[in-house]
């Protein structure tokens, strides 16, 4: 790979590859910060053993807790496991469920490192009120980042039980062993489990994200086989999904979707579902919604609104490659790209010089994530503010999202994620939940948005599409003595984060537009037609990026490779 | 727009008189019910009698989500209007296991782990357990070629073939 002389510069690491975030994982710090108050964290929890974690200014601590420039101290801490005075075990966590089995794997973590059994721990997840900051659950950070800080916690709520035990039996804590959920000391056969442990205690302890763990070779739980922590309610229909989750009074909320993306509204008569019974309509800028308190009486209102759209013409499949080729320009390749500090050379010299040239160019589709349960949300008002049920996976950048769009604090806004029918990274926004939630504000009752598959297939995020043209120059006899040179060119859409839009493209030729139109069941009536909107044509971001990897080195032989 | 009742009703009241549905027969109990006989089964079980085990993929039987059996023949409840199975009866995820003892195939799901996120097991297991109600030992192919229809995108589909084969293996006949 390379000679005695070589910088080993060219390779990159691989151990922890940085993680690329999409342009809407890219966030501000959140507005607040809360430092951790003893009398606080009691008074909410009860009393017992709380545990709270400091983490470290390395970057992968960072994508769990809040953010903090490299090196800079995190400004706060939170609770991140709570032993009550009866001994039950309570983890928080940000990280969210979606089918990836993470309840049953932390779960696991924390047993391991407090010796309890499977069914000794609860999981909190994704709920902003109650668990640390987590910017999100995707890019299979869940096992290398939240599990490791949950095994720290969890050895240190291990530790205080330790001491606890040594100071109330009066043996010194080497003697004692944590098994069961018991302390013991078999040397007498005496035993405290944990409830006898911290009954009458109010013990917060803070640890850092070094604290030692069971070395993995002496686990004896994780990456054992477990049930599936709460299996037997999805076996049974008893798990209670978003878009299965009723509050008392709810209203069903629907949305009228426009003609195209980027659309503007023309003309709108929302006469005939204001004058229907019960029906609260909501006509808000470009966002146009009813809420009514059965499914069909609120798709009955929506299909008697009459809208006119303005769109601007949009690309088909056809012309999508040539679009985003044309499109990308120097001043939109900034985004999301590894640069590489360690180019030397000219690439253009090095395509002078090339005796074989290859070039290829790659076309990726748009591509729908499909979760096969739909976005869904359940938002609900009161005087302390607005709460909202929502399949994220990305509960506090939801939580930012809804207080920017109502213009409150985010210590107002709670967002709570209930065990997810799956995201495929797919489900990383709030606009359901800001739909919901802008319903639920006019019409002061619950509301419930759940999006239909034709919904989730023309207004859901997609995966961006893209063109990739590679060229790469190589010596004669193959070795890559001139350096390849890599262009790719993709389109970024941007989120449209507050906007009741999304960057969507759907193309009509690949969209079975008729399918959705299908009547169920004979003598099922269709929606009048004027009413119903047409699935948008194909659209495109504005935006495109464009971005260029070079890779190994003019002046040094033979070059590496790069990865992109 | 387009509703997930596919078709919607476009209007409060329909405007020829329709027998409304005044009850259906679901989990062995008569539920009484007031509504228009051409709301889909699904609507009706999850809104109505508030049974949310039977889940919304697609809204037009593409997905099994929303399987349910009709005096034992898996139906997708999105596409049935609730008029048609009047009278019948219907079985839902709710209904599957009894007295607290679970379906063979609901402890084989959990054994084999045989869900992800678990959106579509639902249906899976509604289908699979009517497959083997009327074959009590089918093949490999032959699960595979019945249970197409049900969509499972977290991909687990070979767990799930995997559970149904191994209640054909190990479960007598009589308690399946």
């Amino acid at each position: 790979m390379s000679g005695p002389t070589q910088r080993p510069a060219e390779v990159e690491p691989i151990a922890t590859p940085p993680v690329e975030p999409e342009r809407y994982e890219l966030e501000e710090r959140p507005t607040h910060t809360f430092a951790l108050d003893r009398r606080e964290v009691f008074r909410v929890l009860g009393g017992g053993i709380a545990v709270a974690l400091l983490l470290g200014g390395d970057s992968h601590a960072q994508e769990s807790g809040r953010a903090g420039r490299r090196g800079e101290l995190p400004r706060d801490v939170a609770v991140w496991l709570h032993i009550d005075e009866a001994g039950a075990v309570t983890v928080y966590t940000g990280k969210v469920e979606v089918g990836q089995n993470i309840r049953t794997s932390l779960t696991q973590a924390v047993c391991e490192e407090l010796r309890v059994p499977a069914d000794a721990v609860r999981l909190v997840m994704g709920d902003t009120d109650r668990v640390p900051y987590d910017r999100g659950t995707f890019g299979s950070l869940t096992t290398p980042i939240m599990s490791s800080h949950l095994r720290r916690v969890a050895a240190a709520a291990r530790a205080t039980l330790l001491g606890l035990a040594a100071e109330q039996l009066k043996i010194d804590a080497t003697n004692l062993e944590v098994s069961a959920g018991h302390v013991a000391h078999n040397a007498s056969g005496r035993s405290l489990d944990f409830g006898e442990l911290t009954g009458g205690r109010e013990i917060l302890r803070t640890v850092r994200d070094d604290e030692a763990v069971t070395e993995p070779t002496r686990w004896t739980i994780s990456g054992t086989r477990v049930p599936k922590v709460g299996g037997r309610a999805f076996v049974t229909g008893q798990h209670l999904y978003p878009s299965d989750v009723t509050l008392p009074d709810m209203l069903h909320g629907k949305v009228l979707r426009p003609t195209a993306l980027n659309s503007t509204l023309k003309r709108i008569d929302v006469s005939a579902a204001e004058a229907m019974t019960d029906v609260t309509v909501v006509h808000d800028g470009d966002f146009v919604g009813v809420a009514a308190p059965t499914l069909s009486g609120a798709e009955a209102a929506l299909a008697s609104i009459d809208a006119e759209w303005s769109s601007l013409p949009q690309q088909g499949d056809r012309e999508l490659f040539d679009y985003l080729r044309t499109q990308a320009t120097e001043e939109s390749q900034g985004g999301g790209g590894r640069s590489r500090s360690d180019v030397a050379g000219s690439l253009e010299q090095g395509f002078e010089n090339a005796e074989v040239t290859v070039e290829a160019t790659y076309e990726v589709a748009y591509i729908q994530h499909v979760p096969l349960e739909p976005r869904a949300a359940i938002a609900s008002w009161d005087e302390h503010g607005l709460t909202v049920q929502t399949g994220t996976q990305r509960p506090f950048g939801v939580r930012t999202e809804l207080a920017e769009a109502f213009r409150l604090p985010e210590v107002r806004v709670r967002v709570i994620m209930p065990d997810t029918g799956s995201g495929y990274s797919g489900k990383h926004t709030g606009e359901t939940a800001v739909e919901a939630a802008r319903l639920a504000r006019a019409a002061g009752r619950p509301v419930r948005v759940v999006w239909t598959r034709e919904e989730e297939f023309t207004w859901a995020y997609f995966r961006p599409a893209g063109v990739i043209d590679v060229r790469a120059a190589a010596a004669a006899d193959g070795a890559l003595r001139p350096p390849g040179s890599f262009t790719t060119t993709t389109p970024a859409p941007p989120p449209s984060r507050l906007r009741i839009r999304s960057p969507t493209a759907a193309s009509t030729s690949t969209v079975p537009t008729t399918r959705f139109g299908r009547a169920p069941t004979a003598g099922w009536p269709r929606l009048p037609t004027s009413s119903r909107a047409k699935p948008p044509s194909t659209s495109l971001p504005p935006h495109s990026v464009s971005t260029r990897c070079r890779c190994g080195s003019a002046t040094s032989m033979p070059a590496g490779f790069a990865t992109f | 727009m387009k509703s997930r009742l596919d078709g919607g009703t476009g209007e409060a009241e329909p405007t020829t008189s329709v027998r409304r549905v005044a009850a259906i027969n679901v989990n062995g109990a008569d539920f009484p019910l007031d509504v228009d006989p051409r709301q889909p089964l699904l609507w009706v079980l999850r809104d109505n009698l508030g049974l949310t085990g039977s889940h919304y993929g697609c809204g037009e039987g593409q997905c099994g989500a929303c399987t349910v059996l009709v005096d034992g023949t898996p139906r997708r409840s999105c596409i049935i209007a609730v008029g048609d199975v009047a009278g019948r009866a219907i079985t839902t995820i709710e209904g599957l296991a009894q007295n607290g003892r679970l379906h063979p195939l609901q402890q084989a799901f959990l054994q084999q782990d045989a869900l992800e996120c678990g959106y579509c097991t639902s249906g899976m297991i509604m289908s699979g357990a009517a497959l083997l109600q009327r074959d009590p030992n089918p093949s490999r192919r032959e699960i595979v070629r019945r249970m197409v229809g049900h969509i499972c995108r977290c991909g687990v589909y070979q767990r799930i073939v995997a559970a149904i084969q191994s209640v054909a293996e190990t479960v007598p006949e009589k308690e399946r």
